[in-house]
């Protein structure tokens, strides 16, 4: 993707190439705000504090993803392959349609223009999530701040909410699994999907996905707290255009795209 | 009379030689399952308290942690397996000496936790990104 196509417009000095500059301004001001309200993403992407031990997740948060499709490369695969890495996601499968959904890279393309974009599409996060309407047990749920889990304990493998999921975000476990990560319990006979690696999240940490991509330098995700004013993401969303996919269904969502 | 006496008599030495006989032997003719504790005395909560109630307790605890957030309580199942697994295999399953499968196979209790729960302590399993995520992404719009 050509960088001109950033939302972020920043003239660098003469002669010097827009990457040195950011790289100057980053490592003169420690705070590179580029743009008012705009910071680098690599600054922003710090960890949150853990929740305290014993304390309930709280509704004051709500959890959201802004992914910039401008800087996602078609063909590059690396928070799919994170996110394989931190949840235990290292089954094959009989049948290519039964595989794991937590996130996969999708390459969209408006036909008119011919204009192409490459994007991960997960778990949304909905505000009102259809999951969790549709759920005959009570087993898909919300949690107060906004990330959407199932609970496998109670899941009784139904798949009524991979049908009512827009974004085809939920898989089905068909076979008996062995290698989970301690942290990430999955199993046959149950739905799954992307949980915003809740349990690095609760302690403090972001999900793999978006520390893979900024740590790689793509920086085209960022995670954080939508009900913050203060926090990377909110500044973001506020100041460029982002879009929710399917608004129409006014689901809420917790993921954003730019540039699409 | 005489033979009323007789019987009390011979009952009574026959119950006072099998108590005798488990007494020296240190064991009752009922099997027991062999737990081996890796680090006794360590535990959440007294032995007779975890015999009894660690069901209700990761009950509580499963839905605090998954429906509420809650992190970081007293009792958890990777706590358990940390503490529990044993030094010989990593695990809390895999031998009747093993601690969770142990008492469950004696009890005939069956142990739906591992379908889903890693039962080996410190495991870190190897992530490899789904063969066919090449085949989902060619979504068109």
């Amino acid at each position: 993707m050509s960088e001109r196509n950033h939302t972020e417009k920043v003239t660098p000095p003469e002669g010097a190439s827009r990457r040195n500059f950011i790289g100057a301004v980053a490592a003169a001001g420690g705070l590179a705000a580029i743009a008012p309200g705009i910071h680098l993403v690599q600054v922003s992407q710090a960890n949150t504090p853990p929740r305290p031990a014993g304390e309930a997740a709280s509704k004051t948060v709500r959890w959201g993803m802004l992914i910039d499709t401008t800087k996602c490369t078609s063909g590059c695969n690396d928070c799919v392959k994170a996110c394989a890495t931190e949840n235990g996601i290292n089954e094959t499968v009989k049948d290519a349609r039964q595989g794991a959904q937590w996130i996969r890279k999708i390459d969209i393309k408006e036909v008119k223009t011919g204009r192409s974009h490459s994007l991960p599409m997960l778990c949304q996060h909905c505000a009102n999530p259809p999951c969790v309407d549709v759920c005959p047990t009570g087993a898909s749920m919300k949690r107060a701040d906004g990330i959407v889990l199932v609970d496998r304990h109670i899941c009784i493998g139904c798949r009524y909410c991979m049908l009512a999921c827009p974004y085809k975000a939920r898989s089905f476990v068909h076979q008996p699994l062995t290698e989970q990560n301690p942290e990430v319990p999955r199993g046959q006979g149950c739905v799954e999907s992307c949980t915003f690696c809740v349990h690095r999240v609760d302690k403090g940490q972001i999900p793999a996905c978006v520390e893979t991509c900024t740590k790689q330098g793509h920086n085209a995700m960022l995670f954080g707290d939508l009900n913050d004013p203060n926090s990377e993401i909110s500044r973001r969303v506020a100041q460029v255009t982002t879009t929710q996919v399917r608004a129409d269904l006014k689901l809420d969502l917790g993921v954003r795209y730019q540039g699409i | 009379m005489l033979r009323t006496f007789r019987l009390a008599v011979g009952v009574l030495t026959a119950v006072a030689a099998l108590v005798t006989t488990g007494a020296v032997a240190g064991e009752s003719r009922v099997p027991k399952p062999t737990i081996t504790i890796e680090n006794p005395g360590k535990c959440v909560a007294p032995v007779d308290e975890m015999r009894r109630n660690h069901m209700d307790m990761l009950k509580h605890t499963r839905d605090k942690t998954m429906r509420d957030g809650v992190r970081g309580m007293k009792t958890s199942l990777n706590g358990c397996i940390e503490c529990h697994a044993s030094k010989k295999t990593g695990s809390v399953l895999g031998s009747n000496e093993n601690f969770c499968q142990s008492c469950h196979t004696y009890a005939a209790v069956k142990l739906d936790c591992w379908d889903c729960h890693q039962p080996k302590a410190n495991y870190k399993a190897k992530g490899t990104a789904p063969a066919d995520h090449a085949s989902t992404a060619g979504a068109k719009q």
